[in-house]
């Protein structure tokens, strides 16, 4: 099995590379065969690639400790719903799963574009080989999956218990997703600029792609900030870590490029822009992934330090360099068609949009990189931290929340103060109203909270009236009922309305973000059963406490879990019961008979009581120095009696607890964060959604009237 | 190996087919790819002028910006169609 996998790898590493040749001659020469030749060994590498993955999961769920990588990774006590999300854990599994993802979704794009951009597609392939060839490469060279141990032991060391979370099996591979799919838009700009056709053909062949990366990568933060929240202990949902920011820059500079190719197609503008966007994309997206595996920053996500940065510098930089020499030697074909009209139009308000999501992006940039800059200066290394990303973050994100409301509804070219008058009042008294009405609730403490709140119903009534115009405007065209002409509306542009529903989904985000951030209440407060502590005018009573054997309510394979049982009231009325528990996982055998069940890694259960407009989270820590005196006490215990001695523990806690530690928070509306992405993720989807298939429609009429007939057929 | 063999067999296979078929076949190839440019094109254009009656409608574009841009709008599809004609 380990000489199939190492097989594959190298014959896909070859594959690659005579895909480069075959696709660059084909391009170079006219020959098709050689294209087509190059554009099937993208699908053989995707086969090669789907064969090594298949083992190593394999190799995984079968616990098959002679594979290195297993053994470190995995063990029998993993659980298999985990086992099998294991292989991504290490790094060797992870760079596979980046290189299958990238072989997969490169062989699936070049099949559907495979008609299309004949001389565009062989670059664009070449290029995606290229990135085939780097991963493919350090799997062959420097972290193997398929490295085989001589002596393989009887048991491994076990999924780091952080990782034995639901999310964990979808965000690793939904982030990797959204970063090999940002790799297809660059690779036909690429493509694009090598064979000089800048025009926006190349946008419009790859443009549900970059959509694609970007719900996905999307998708990916949302899945990782959800972990943060209810696995990492500390109560929230972003840290500004140096690997959260790594997947939030291509998310950024990707959303501004999704917003610009508009100008380019309507009024053929911003190619130079649009063309530096998709290449920025690319690169940061590897720059994610290098971050991730190399080690070189601090991160909670130090899951896969390695020595692995070398390549990948090499390689960052040799993308960085390809793309500026590209976009510099065709700056004379990149020049705009048309000027900017008016300040006071949706191209300068999409340009301000672009500016302020390029602005974070150099923000978050500045600030993850900070702690390497600084040592480059001074010798010292320096970081920031949360204050300091949201001092430039948080204005930026009202402006961007604001434009996301100015920009449906304002004109093309030049507004008019008449057509600002129409399309902004209603919109504007909305804010204003909601404004008045906060504040004296309180919302007024925060200024910046207040002002995001207000802006988010902007962007909601802009929305909405522009819904309630188009439905009107149908309604005259076609006479349709209301439900039909909303359908029908939708239906004739899901680009357009995905992206409004988009836009509504990051306001009703960003509000959860404000109110959860500025109006938490927190509480440390250390209990026994029977007393309580009050947090933001609710009583939390500790009930009782808790203790289980191999029986840990999510299944994540905890030896044994020390918890708590808190009821949570208001004057005197019972809101609802928190369970938040300590597990604790198998360490090794210098702990003791007993100790290497329980001393390895422990994580925090929290308990979680989500509603529509507060959420009550604790997270609870069991005092470590009676654990320690127990386990070190229940040492001299022969190991067959282990099991019995834990049994013991676990009771006695249960009935005799010391104090605990609590964390308790309440944070308003932090629902409304992942009701926002669920929004997000809902406009992604019509957006992404095919359009009506009219190239099969024939008409016989002449062509002036074949153009009315087929735009009135949709 | 007799796996490593036959895969490598498979992939060599799947590599090498498109050099051993024969010219007409590509010169049928290259006429459908310029068909379904078009045919993508056509789309666009579409989508464009529909785009931009429903700004219009909805008071994102004045009645002459809207009048002059359907007309050219409108004359670059019937150029499209015309070269879809020419296909035929």
């Amino acid at each position: 099995m380990p000489t199939l996998g190492r097989a594959c790898l190298i014959l896909a590493l070859v594959a690659c590379a005579y895909g480069i040749l075959a696709s660059v001659y084909g391009a170079r020469t006219g020959k098709r065969q050689w294209a087509e030749s190059g554009r099937r060994a993208v699908y053989v590498v995707g086969g090669l690639l789907t064969i090594s993955f298949g083992l190593l999961e394999l190799a995984f769920l079968r616990s098959d400790f002679s594979f290195a990588t297993v053994a470190s990774h995995s063990s029998t006590s993993t659980p298999g719903f985990y086992k099998a999300s294991a292989v991504w854990s290490s790094q060797e599994g992870s760079l596979l799963l980046w290189a299958w993802l990238l072989a997969m979704w490169s062989s699936l794009v070049l099949f559907l574009t495979r008609k299309r951009m004949r001389d565009v597609t062989p670059y664009a392939t070449a290029t995606l080989l290229v990135f085939g060839a780097f991963f493919c490469g350090l799997l062959v060279f420097a972290a193997s999956p398929f490295h085989v141990l001589a002596s393989p032991p009887a048991e491994g060391a076990g999924l780091n218990p952080l990782l034995r979370h639901p999310s964990m099996m979808i965000h690793p591979p939904m982030l990797y997703s959204g970063y090999t799919l940002f790799a297809v838009p660059f690779a036909f700009a690429v493509g694009a600029l090598i064979a000089r056709r800048v025009d926006a053909e190349w946008i419009r062949s790859t443009r549900r792609f970059a959509l694609a990366a970007w719900f996905l990568l999307g998708v990916g933060i949302l899945l990782g900030a959800r972990w943060s929240y209810s696995e990492l202990g500390w109560g929230g949902y972003w840290a500004w870590d140096p690997v959260e920011n790594a997947s939030l820059m291509p998310w950024l500079t990707g959303t501004a490029f999704l917003h610009s190719v508009m100008i380019q197609e309507k009024r053929g503008m911003l190619r130079i822009w649009n063309v530096s966007l998709v290449l920025a994309t690319g690169v940061l997206a590897v720059l994610g992934t290098f971050l991730v595996r190399s080690g070189i920053l601090e991160s909670i996500h130090a899951f896969g330090a390695s020595t692995l940065g070398k390549p990948f510098v090499a390689f960052i930089a040799l993308l960085t360099v390809v793309s500026i020499a590209l976009v510099v030697s065709r700056r004379d074909m990149l020049r705009s068609e048309n000027r900017l009209d008016s300040l006071l139009s949706r191209e300068a308000a999409f340009l301000l949009n672009n500016l302020v999501l390029v602005g974070l992006c150099f923000v978050v940039f500045w600030g993850t990189f900070f702690p390497l800059i600084s040592e480059a200066v001074t010798g010292t290394k320096a970081s920031v931290g949360p204050p300091w990303f949201n001092r430039y973050t948080v204005p930026l994100a009202l402006m961007l929340v604001l434009l996301s409301g100015i920009g449906p509804a304002i004109a093309w070219r030049r507004a008019t103060v008449a057509n600002v008058r129409r399309n902004f009042v209603v919109p504007l008294v909305c804010a204003a109203v909601c404004a008045v009405v906060l504040l004296p609730l309180g919302v007024g403490e925060s200024p910046l909270s207040l002002l995001m709140f207000a802006f988010g119903t902007f962007v909601v009534a802009s929305i909405g009236q522009e819904l309630v115009r188009g439905i009107g405007a149908r309604r005259a065209m076609a006479h349709e009922t209301v439900p039909v002409a909303a359908v029908q509306l939708v239906r004739r542009n899901r680009r357009r309305w995905g992206g409004y529903t988009i836009h509504i989904g990051m306001a009703v985000l960003f509000i959860g973000i404000a109110a959860s951030s500025a109006f938490q209440h927190v509480r440390d407060a250390s209990l026994v059963p029977g007393q309580t502590t009050r947090i933001d005018g609710y009583d939390v009573e500790y009930v009782r406490a808790t203790g289980r054997i191999a029986d840990d309510p999510d299944g994540t394979g905890a030896f044994m879990s020390l918890g708590a049982v808190l009821n949570v009231s208001k004057d005197g009325k019972r809101v609802g019961t928190l369970r938040p528990a300590r597990n604790y996982y198998p360490g090794n055998r210098t702990q003791g008979t007993v100790g290497q069940f329980v001393l390895g890694e422990a994580t925090s259960e929290v308990g979680l009581k989500a509603g529509a407009t507060r959420d009550f989270w604790v997270a609870v820590q069991p005092n470590p120095d009676w654990l320690a005196g127990v386990i070190n006490r229940a040492n001299k215990v022969p190991e067959r009696a282990a099991p019995v001695a834990l049994q013991l523990i676990a009771a006695r806690y249960a009935e005799n607890p010391p104090p605990a530690t609590f964390r308790l928070l309440a944070s308003p509306l932090v629902t409304w964060i992942w009701l926002g992405g669920l929004i997000v993720i809902g406009g992604a989807l019509i957006a992404l959604w095919p359009a009506p298939d009219l190239a099969r429609r024939r008409a016989t009429a002449s062509l002036r009237a074949r153009v009315a007939q087929d735009l009135g057929q949709a | 190996m007799l796996l490593v063999f036959v895969v490598l067999l498979a992939a060599v296979a799947v590599v090498v087919a498109p050099l051993r078929r024969g010219r007409a076949e590509r010169t049928t190839e290259r006429e459908q790819t310029q068909r379904d440019d078009l045919e993508a094109a056509k789309e666009a254009k579409y989508l464009e002028i529909r785009d931009a009656e429903m700004d219009f409608r909805t008071g994102k574009l004045s009645e002459a910006d809207y009048k002059a841009l359907d007309r050219q709008l409108r004359s670059e599809a019937v150029e499209i169609l015309s070269r879809i004609d020419e296909l035929h």
